[in-house]
């Protein structure tokens, strides 16, 4: 490890970058974390003076589809903030050592960065029987998150899993799944949640940590703004159908093939906040909508919990599979309807005759008048 | 002609018949609205997008009248305070002993009609008065859960105002299901109501229908002595 971390403009031309691939480089990176163009000044400024920031990658209950996207990154410079440019000191992924060694290369870190590196968790954490569903080196993953994060400057939860808990918190969350930012406090916790997160995102909430020495603006759930103010639904391509009421009604009908809108397909599209319309996945390829596939809101609290995915409302707790809101509602409905018709028979039978009564008396009345107004 | 047996009695001034009628009408085309925002009808048609926007105004209608029921609604918890006895706010929380008896007596009369003693309240029944406090959070439950699902196409500040319930449900997904839900209570509600509506001018004669008209209902001279 080095004594004085390079900066990154240092680094880049120790791998012969030219000046002109520098500045590009920076440009994109101002771009990906959403900034205005005038900024890319200071981003260039701050890759020319800041040191690399250490980063260690925890991994716990995840199927690593986080780290799989993020290598994925569509633009080749991306790949190089994860090799070269943010040094990599810990990743059960992607790191070379392995066993004690690997250990040793966390806690050195740790130890010597104190402050000042950047966490990132991958995976939930299991709290039931005192962590033992998820240890590693002989420590359980919560452990682990509470000592790396005592130190850290800041954390980012990856996924769904880390932000959320995703299917392992699904009902009935057999192992307590818990998310980072319920175990952790006192720490800026930036969620970017998706299963997995676009990689452009991933990348570009870290390149604001490096390029900007702060956490980019979050919403109320400590989202990166730039990437999950605003719905699917809201810049989805499809969206004039939805609009239009021109809707899908089976996969295979003419009116997919026509591209309508897959919300009678149990899209998730209105009920999700990710950037999947804007960025796109697989370097701006597609996206599920637009390869005819509804949004299963990969991106929300218990989106597991809130299927099936292919209608529009959830079953109803406790009552089936398929039954929703509505079939209940009619239900109650007819039994209500039953209950008046048997309330009105009672009525009746109850009161008919004090009203037959007072409708006589009143008879008399109405003669006994007449014949006095006579 | 003086009627000797009956007297008129002011009731529902026009605040309240106004907000009755405006909610009601409102209620009408939002549970309407929004099962069709949950149920579009299927059409299969060989135009194109640019041609059609009915979904877009059922949307539409759905808002306007959400403005319409929110203020509405609002106006009447004003004049929960400053009405007649008959609007006020004690109408709706039952807290005297006379109240929580007079439920039992509804229960007993109107509803499982195991007595058939006359009744005497001129206002609501204390059980309709607790029926209308549930309808009134339930208004307030669709007002903060429609309004959060509208805060997130909207940048005006009375959604943004409510968009906290969103992460306090654990999303959008959270809040339209229960928004939805909540329909089925109005449904329900509505059909009860309007059969006690009549049920009442049925069985007691006063007038009670026309009362959310004109402000009058009938009441027996002789009431008070009783
Ligand atoms: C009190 C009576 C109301 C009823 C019965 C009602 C009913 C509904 C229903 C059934 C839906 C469809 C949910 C779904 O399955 O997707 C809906 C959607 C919605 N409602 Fe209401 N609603 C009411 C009041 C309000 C109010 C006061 C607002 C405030 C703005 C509101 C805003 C919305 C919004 C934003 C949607 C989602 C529409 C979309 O994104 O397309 N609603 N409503
Ligand atoms: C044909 C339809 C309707 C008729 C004839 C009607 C009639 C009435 C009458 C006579 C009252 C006074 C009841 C009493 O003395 O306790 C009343 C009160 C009320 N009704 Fe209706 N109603 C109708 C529809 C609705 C609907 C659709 C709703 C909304 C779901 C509604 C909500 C209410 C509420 C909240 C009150 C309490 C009024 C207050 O003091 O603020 N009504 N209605
Ligand atoms: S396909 Fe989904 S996200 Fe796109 S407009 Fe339809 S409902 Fe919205
Ligand atoms: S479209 Fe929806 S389900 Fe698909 S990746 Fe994006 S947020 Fe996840």
């Amino acid at each position: 490890m080095n004594s004085s971390p390079l900066t990154l403009w240092e680094q880049a031309q120790s791998q012969g970058v030219s000046r002109r691939d520098f500045i590009r480089y920076c440009s994109w990176l101002a771009a990906a974390a959403g900034v205005e163009a005038s900024a890319i000044g200071q981003v260039v400024h701050a890759m020319e003076n800041k040191p690399r920031i250490p980063v260690l990658w925890l991994h716990f209950q995840e199927c690593t589809c986080c780290s799989e996207s993020f290598i994925r990154s569509s633009h080749p410079v991306v790949s190089d903030i994860v090799l070269d440019k943010i040094s990599l000191d810990y990743s059960e992924t992607l790191m070379a050592a392995a066993g004690f060694q690997a250990e040793k290369s966390l806690h050195d870190t740790m130890k010597k960065y104190k402050g000042e590196y950047l966490m990132c968790v991958e995976g939930s954490i299991p709290t039931g029987e005192d962590g033992a569903y998820c240890c590693i080196g002989g420590k359980s993953a919560v452990d682990i998150v509470k000592e790396v994060a005592a130190d850290a400057k800041a954390i980012i939860a990856w996924g769904n899993c880390a932000t959320h808990g995703c299917v392992q918190a699904a009902k009935p969350n057999p192992t307590t799944a818990t998310p980072v930012h319920k175990i952790i406090s006192g720490k800026p916790i930036i969620n970017v949640p998706g299963c997995p997160p676009i990689a452009e995102v991933m990348a570009g909430t870290i390149v604001h940590l490096l390029a900007f020495d702060r956490i980019p603006q979050l919403d109320s759930l400590g989202r990166p703004k730039a990437f999950y103010s605003r719905r699917i639904h809201d810049t989805c391509y499809r969206r004039p159908n939805y609009d239009a009421g021109l809707f899908v009604e089976s996969f295979d009908d003419e009116n997919a093939r026509k591209g309508y809108c897959l919300y009678k397909m149990g899209c998730r599209g209105p009920v999700t906040y990710n950037a999947c319309a804007v960025t796109k996945w697989n370097g701006g390829t597609s996206y599920p909508i637009q390869s005819g596939h509804g949004c299963i809101g990969c991106s929300e609290k218990d989106f597991w919990d809130n299927g099936p995915f292919y209608q529009h409302l959830a079953s109803f707790p406790g009552f089936g599979i398929e039954t929703t809101a509505d079939n209940i509602g009619v239900a109650v409905g007819v039994a209500t309807a039953v209950g008046i018709t048997a309330h009105a028979v009672s009525t009746n039978l109850r009161k008919g005759k004090q009203i037959k009564a007072e409708i006589a008396s009143s008879e008399e009345k109405e003669v006994s008048s007449n014949k006095r107004g006579a | 002609m003086e009627n000797t047996l009956i007297q008129r009695v002011y009731v529902w001034q026009l605040p309240v018949r106004l907000y009755h009628w405006v909610n009601a009408l409102a209620l009408f085309l939002l549970a309407c609205t929004g099962y069709l925002i949950g149920h579009p009808f299927a059409i299969q048609s060989g135009t194109e997008a640019y041609d059609n926007y009915w979904f877009g105004t059922v949307r539409f209608i759905h808002f306007v009248s959400a403005f319409f029921f929110f203020f509405n609604f609002l106006g009447r918890i004003y004049w929960g305070f400053v009405g007649n006895k008959y609007a006020r706010w004690e109408n709706f929380i039952p807290t005297k002993k006379a109240q929580f008896e007079e439920i039992k007596d509804v229960l007993k009369v109107d509803v499982l009609q195991s007595s058939v003693k006359p009744l005497e309240s001129i206002g609501h029944n204390s059980l309709a008065g607790v029926s209308y406090f549930l309808s009134f959070l339930a208004f307030l439950f669709q007002c903060v859960t429609g309004f959060g699902m509208y805060s997130a196409m909207s940048t005006s500040m009375l959604p943004k105002m409510f968009a906290w319930i969103v992460p306090m449900m654990g999303g959008d997904f959270a809040v339209r299901q229960w928004h939805h839900v909540m329909m089925w209570f109005f449904v329900i509600f509505s059909m009860i109501h309007v059969y006690l509506v009549f049920y009442h001018d049925y069985v007691e004669g006063r007038g009670i229908i026309s009362s959310m008209a004109g402000g009058w209902k009938f009441i027996e001279k002789d009431h008070h002595k009783k």
